[in-house]
């Protein structure tokens, strides 16, 4: 765009065609560039004012936080540590990288292999096994949830995260599939090399496929992980009778209601939920849109 | 490596091969072992036993007790609270999954004509949809508190009618609406990523026919993207179908009371039932009241319509596809 525009600016019109007409055609282009960034510029304050008006208010006295103001007349970045004395913040963040991180290890453990079979081995059924593992990322969970939850109340677990954790072991749909897209953009012909030079398929797995997956397979163990730091129906359903087992979803939810009425700390408590996930997003962007790119791939 | 393909290939005994194909075969099975058992416990047995308690009575302590079709007649004529949960429910899949949709697309084909800083601004269009979503209906309801929100100040401000958002019973959902629209990041990357795979030779080929904005929308851009467009509304739909967490959590803090998602009845879904979802009722008649038969029954209703959705949506995706290649 920018090399068709140049020539113009510097006055080398071409063979004197038409220059009001070029012009006006460069006018307009400026004009629609203006326009459509003055319109992003506007969308993106109106993204960003909710973190702004809630960071501005987590800051606020307690005092001020029941006023209508929008600026904190003073600072108060000690109300982020008195989140901590008015909830067991501690326990719920314990709790929480407790569930994500088995969470996520175990179905690490199963799905990988799962995807790589679905994605780059040949075998009668796999059609077949693809759409079962659609159908179950698409199942809501509530349609089996009654089942399901007589189980592992018959082996004692509920009012423990572990009813969220274990299935993990057994595959999860949504991260087989996630796998599976990222194995298939990896060319055949290297794992198709290394069985040839006698690699067992575990193997051609663990050491040629995998090292190449691992954008991939870090984009899904990452949404695995976020999943779980922001699950809410799993804990309520689970936990809610036994609040040594809540996250922090289910710490936040009742924050407000069982320590507080005061905006303020709530908000400093919103903000500590949500920055951990925040940090990392910043820190591992690519390879996240990526994976966010390859969910929707998908006809 | 080349030529241990050829020397490795050539004149291979058939017992051998035999042998590797089983050996394959084994491979294979290894490999899908946890999942298939996963299958089996997480997807069949309890998609079967849904169906076989939904015609039970059941609570946990006793046996199930069968009581044939009871339960979907009380559904259907005794429970004043499922209709309106199946209403708000529907509500939701009519209103918040287009509304989610469109916008998802007007921000991506924003992105997509902004010539500087496109990074910057997919990013910013991103954040919202990471927040945890219990922290951004704190947020939201923060927002727009009546009293005290940054939403009414500015309106107010401006001169404009000051709803009471998330505590009135006709602008709840709305409100719940609004907060879906701020989370369009997701939606908005896979169609960004799918209006930018358009390949650029029909763009050229459109604007030698001199067409205009909209045609060029209907006939280069739409059937290029309506594969993404028909996974956005299939997802979309089954997630309203499951709408849980939002509304839950909106009407526990608006209303001020302290919930574990239906302890007290009289504040389901507050206010005024308005944010009482399918989802959510399934869950107090389950696993609150541990009406697990009732439960079960309701989960069968859900199991049928999000399956008679997709399904539906497939179709009218394979006849739209066809059709815009037809036209082209």
């Amino acid at each position: 765009m920018s090399a068709t525009v140049a020539p113009v600016r510097t006055g080398a019109v071409p063979r004197g065609i038409d220059t009001r007409g070029n012009r006006r055609a460069k006018r307009r282009r400026r004009l629609g560039f203006v326009a459509d960034h003055a319109v992003g510029i506007a969308v993106a304050i109106v993204f960003l004012a909710p973190f702004v008006f809630i960071v501005l208010q987590s800051f606020m006295t307690s005092q001020q936080a029941l006023t209508s103001e929008l600026w904190p007349q003073t600072w108060h970045p000690e109300n982020y540590l008195e989140v901590f004395t008015k909830a067991p913040m501690w326990l719920y963040l314990r709790n929480t990288l407790f569930y994500a991180t088995l969470a996520t290890a175990f179905m690490l453990l199963s799905s990988v292999p799962a995807a790589y079979a679905l994605s780059r081995l040949q075998w009668k059924g796999r059609n077949v096994a693809f759409v079962v593992v659609l159908m179950m990322m698409m199942l809501p969970p509530q349609v089996t949830q009654v089942p399901i939850y007589v189980m592992w109340t018959k082996l004692h677990l509920t009012g423990t995260l572990w009813p969220m954790i274990l299935p993990n072991l057994l595959g999860d749909a949504f991260s087989i599939f996630l796998l599976r897209q990222f194995f298939l953009t990896i060319p055949q012909e290297y794992a198709d090399a290394a069985r040839v030079d006698g690699c067992s398929e575990w193997r051609v797995m663990t050491r040629v496929i995998l090292p190449m997956a691992k954008p991939g397979i870090a984009a899904t163990a990452m949404f695995m992980f976020f999943y779980c730091w922001n699950d809410f129906y799993g804990p309520i359903l689970y936990t809610s009778e036994n609040p040594d087992s809540w996250t922090i979803s289910l710490g936040l939810a009742s924050f407000r209601n069982l320590y507080q009425v005061q905006w303020n700390l709530t908000m400093a408590a919103t903000i500590l939920a949500m920055a951990p996930v925040l940090i990392v997003f910043f820190l591992a962007q690519k390879v996240f849109v990526e994976g966010i790119t390859l969910t929707g791939v998908k006809g | 490596m080349t030529v241990a393909v050829e020397t490795r290939s050539v004149g291979r005994p058939r017992p051998a091969l035999r042998s590797k194909r089983r050996r394959q075969r084994l491979t294979v099975l290894a490999f899908l072992t946890p999942w298939l058992l996963g299958v089996a416990i997480f997807f069949v047995y309890p998609l079967i036993d849904t169906i076989y308690l939904s015609f039970t009575r059941y609570d946990l302590l006793s046996a199930p007790k069968w009581i044939g079709l009871t339960n979907y007649q009380f559904m259907l004529t005794k429970d004043p609270q499922v209709v309106q949960a199946a209403y708000n429910t529907l509500w939701l899949v009519v209103i918040l999954v287009p509304a989610r949709m469109l916008f998802g697309l007007a921000v991506a084909t924003l992105v997509t004509r902004l010539k500087s800083g496109l990074g910057v601004f997919r990013t910013v269009f991103y954040l919202p949809a990471l927040v945890p979503p219990v922290a951004g209906v704190l947020a939201f309801v923060f927002l727009f508190n009546p009293a005290t929100g940054p939403v009414n100040q500015i309106l107010g401000a401006l001169g404009l009618p000051e709803p009471l958002w998330f505590n009135d019973p006709s602008w709840s959902k709305p409100s719940l609406v609004l907060l879906g629209l701020w989370g369009i990041g997701d939606l908005m990357i896979i169609f960004l990523a799918s209006l930018l795979d358009v390949p650029k030779e029909q763009y050229e080929a459109a604007a030698l026919d001199g067409v205009n904005p909209w045609q060029r929308f209907r006939f280069v851009t739409l059937p290029n993207i309506s594969p993404v467009l028909m996974f956005a509304a299939i997802t979309g739909v089954i997630a309203a179908l499951q709408y849980f967490t939002e509304a839950v959590v909106a009407a526990s803090v608006a209303s001020g009371q302290a919930t574990t998602g239906g302890g007290n009845s009289a504040l389901l879904g507050y206010p005024e039932g308005s944010t009482l979802t399918y989802a959510q009722w399934l869950y107090v008649m389950g696993f609150k009241n541990y009406y697990l038969g009732y439960a079960s029954a309701l989960a069968v209703v859900m199991f049928v319509v999000s399956l008679g959705v997709t399904l539906i949506l497939l179709r009218r995706a394979r006849s739209l596809v066809y059709g815009a290649e037809g036209t082209r």
